[in-house]
């Protein structure tokens, strides 16, 4: 785009659209996100997979265990085969599914609730508390996080009793896992932030607020977080396919939830006995998680452009 | 410089203080080692007794902490559990090298852990080789062809394989090469140990076992790192240092894999030193998996039987190879990009 004297003066627009809004253009330029449509298209045909199959099969089917019928390969009657102990691995991937999705959302809801308040009073703050929570950040973000994933699955198990919610009965260790990865993947979020937060309450609409004596709690919660909730959505979406990966990880080396309950991790523990007899064991969940964990990572790199334009790529 | 790093070492003391409380109070949480103990044959309750307070589990975990950090031959211990303190304590303390003695096989902790150091490192060593050939080659490859069928295969795999979890592609891998290869009357893959017993431990089975580890644990930031080169490479040969070059009548070949090349690879020195400790951590699953008798699968072991002494060499090994490599990607990196200067 070169200067040309030729060139016409650029005509500015006369139409007369109606301003857009925030949300609404931050919808439009989302929508235009070729691969965020297809993730979310992808995500949303997940969400149907598991909420049909929930009404087709029981989960008391999903858990039923006949093993006269083990490790059985696909057929018309169990179209991804049964496993070890005879259970239809298709009702299972719905049931384990549904814990899965449960898993990556709450847990995240843990994350941002403790990044964001770890990073508002250290941003807002500063000083002695800033460097103190920090130095904490920063000793935890130094533990390779699978490890300490396992160690405080190891610390956290068999602490929390099964608890009834909406008529089911969860597992105490799926609470267990969800407070896991919430409590070790909340320092991203803080450091996001804090970071946003030590530019904000330089500015002016702080200031200001600060003069009419509206007290600190105000200020942080209604005046400046408000503003940072951008970066904090595009984050907390990808993390919630890091949750999910997370939870198949500690599953997998089963530490995490409990049989029956399935999840798309527990259902590979083992697996690689049978690498040879059933090979459908391991493939149907896994190719679930994948499908999943890449197509939110497609919706968090839409959000991130659509909300956050100018933000730099990070993996 | 050397003020520089001084300071960030002085700055790693406390971060690494920091680490190993929020680990001792996990671990000495986490399980009673004692109640675990014997297996079929559960030791008399007096003898538990004893070994709580041999190892000191009948102590506040503050004062445990403390005899892990500094050792406990500078106060009197009660070894015979009358109440009445009378010798010294035997540990001599974390800052003087005592890591004490695993709970399961009586040796020093530190020696179990070092002992698989070198299984692990020839497994990390040689994924990060493919990783870091595989990654330049595919990333500056798609950068010179972007948009071209190619570059577009190539980004489609990399999107799929950096959402695969390692346990996946590790099974995989073992379905197609070892399983189906063996099926079809091809050489196959052998996917369990480091050597095959009856051969021995020679260089050419090492070699063989290490493929199939070594490319699942490679695959992932094989995907990860390409993008970031290809998008480091678009950018450079987008500058104006590389039209300059160009126009002063350099061939293609020289401005490509001298100027650009150079300067889209700079960056990876960051990431690759970041991740290096990680990876060594990350190998857990992988160990597990192909049976490689390395430091991931020594992690998972004595978790499982509550062994705390070995489990806080291993993390605190662990934890200071993070620090010490973030400060050596730091000056790596200064040392190279003569741009950035010490903060």
């Amino acid at each position: 785009m070169t200067l040309d004297a030729t060139s016409q003066p650029v005509q500015l627009a006369e139409e007369t659209y109606p301003p857009r809004s925030l949300l609404q253009l931050t919808v439009r330029r989302f929508r235009r996100h070729r691969m965020a449509m297809v993730g979310l298209a992808i995500l949303l045909a997940i969400v149907l997979y598991i909420g049909i199959g929930s009404l087709v099969f029981s989960e008391a089917y999903a858990n039923y265990n006949d093993t006269s019928i083990r490790l059985q390969p696909p057929s018309a009657q169990h179209p991804f085969g049964t496993d070890t102990v005879g259970r239809d691995i298709l009702a299972r991937t719905v049931y384990g599914g549904q814990i899965s999705l449960i898993i990556g959302l709450f847990a995240v809801l843990v994350e941002v609730t403790l990044g964001t308040l770890i990073g508002a009073v250290s941003g807002y703050y500063g000083g002695m508390v800033d460097s103190l929570l920090m130095r904490f950040t920063e000793a935890l973000m130094s533990i390779p996080s699978l490890l300490l994933l396992l160690v405080m699955a190891k610390f956290l198990s068999g602490k929390i009793p099964d608890i009834m919610l909406f008529g089911r009965t969860f597992s105490g260790s799926v609470v267990v896992i969800i407070l896991i990865i919430g409590l070790t993947g909340w320092t991203y979020l803080a450091r996001i932030v804090r970071s946003s937060f030590l530019s904000l309450k330089e500015s002016d609409f702080v200031l200001a607020a600060r003069a009419l004596g509206i007290p600190d709690r105000r200020i942080i919660f209604s005046h400046i977080l408000p503003n940072t909730m951008a970066s904090v959505i595009v984050a907390a979406t990808l993390g919630v396919a890091t949750a999910i990966l997370s939870e198949a990880y500690i599953s997998f080396l089963g530490l995490g939830v409990r049989p029956p309950t399935a999840t798309w991790g527990s259902m590979l523990d083992g697996a690689y006995d049978y690498l040879e007899q059933a090979p459908w064991l391991w493939f149907y969940p896994g190719l679930l998680i994948i499908l999943t964990v890449m197509s939110i990572n497609f919706v968090g790199d839409g959000l991130r452009d659509a909300l956050d334009p100018r933000s730099e790529y990070k993996v | 410089m050397g003020r520089y790093i001084i300071r960030r070492l002085l700055q790693a003391i406390p971060q690494l203080l920091i680490i190993s409380v929020i680990l001792f109070v996990l671990m000495q949480a986490s399980g009673d080692p004692v109640a675990t103990l014997g297996g079929r044959t559960p030791p008399r309750s007096e003898d538990k007794e004893r070994l709580r307070r041999e190892w000191g589990l009948d102590q506040p975990i503050m004062v445990q902490y403390v005899y892990w950090l500094v050792g406990n031959d500078w106060v009197m211990v009660d070894s015979d559990g009358d109440g009445v303190s009378d010798r010294y304590g035997q540990r001599r303390g974390v800052l003087r090298g005592d890591f004490g003695n695993s709970l399961v096989t009586r040796q020093p902790a530190m020696d179990v852990v070092v002992e698989r150091i070198p299984n692990t490192l020839t497994l990390m060593i040689t994924a990060e080789v493919l990783i870091i050939v595989f990654s330049l080659f595919i990333g500056v490859y798609s950068a010179l062809r972007q948009y071209s069928v190619m570059d577009n295969v190539l980004t489609a795999v990399s999107f799929i394989t950096f959402s695969m979890p390692i346990f996946w592609i590790a099974l995989g891998l073992m379905y197609i090469f070892a399983v189906r290869f063996k099926a079809w009357g091809l050489p196959h893959l052998p996917t369990v140990g480091m050597y095959d017993p009856i051969e021995g431990k020679t260089l050419s089975q090492v070699v063989w076992h290490l493929i199939l580890p070594a490319m699942s644990i490679a695959l992932i930031d094989i995907a990860r790192y390409s993008r970031y080169i290809r998008s480091n490479m678009l950018e450079v040969i987008n500058s104006d240092y590389i039209r300059t070059a160009r126009a002063k009548g350099l061939r293609e070949r020289a401005v490509l894999f001298v100027h650009a090349f150079k300067n889209a690879a700079l960056p990876l020195v960051t990431i690759i030193g970041m991740d290096l400790p990680f990876l060594l951590a990350g190998a857990v699953v992988t160990e597990r998996i192909f049976a490689w008798p390395g430091m991931g699968r020594l992690f998972l072991d004595h978790l499982t039987r509550t062994d705390f002494p070995v489990l806080m060499a291993l993390l605190m090994l662990i934890s200071v190879a993070v620090v010490v490599f973030q400060l050596l990607t730091d000056l790596v990196y200064t040392w190279l990009d003569p741009r950035i200067r010490y903060a």
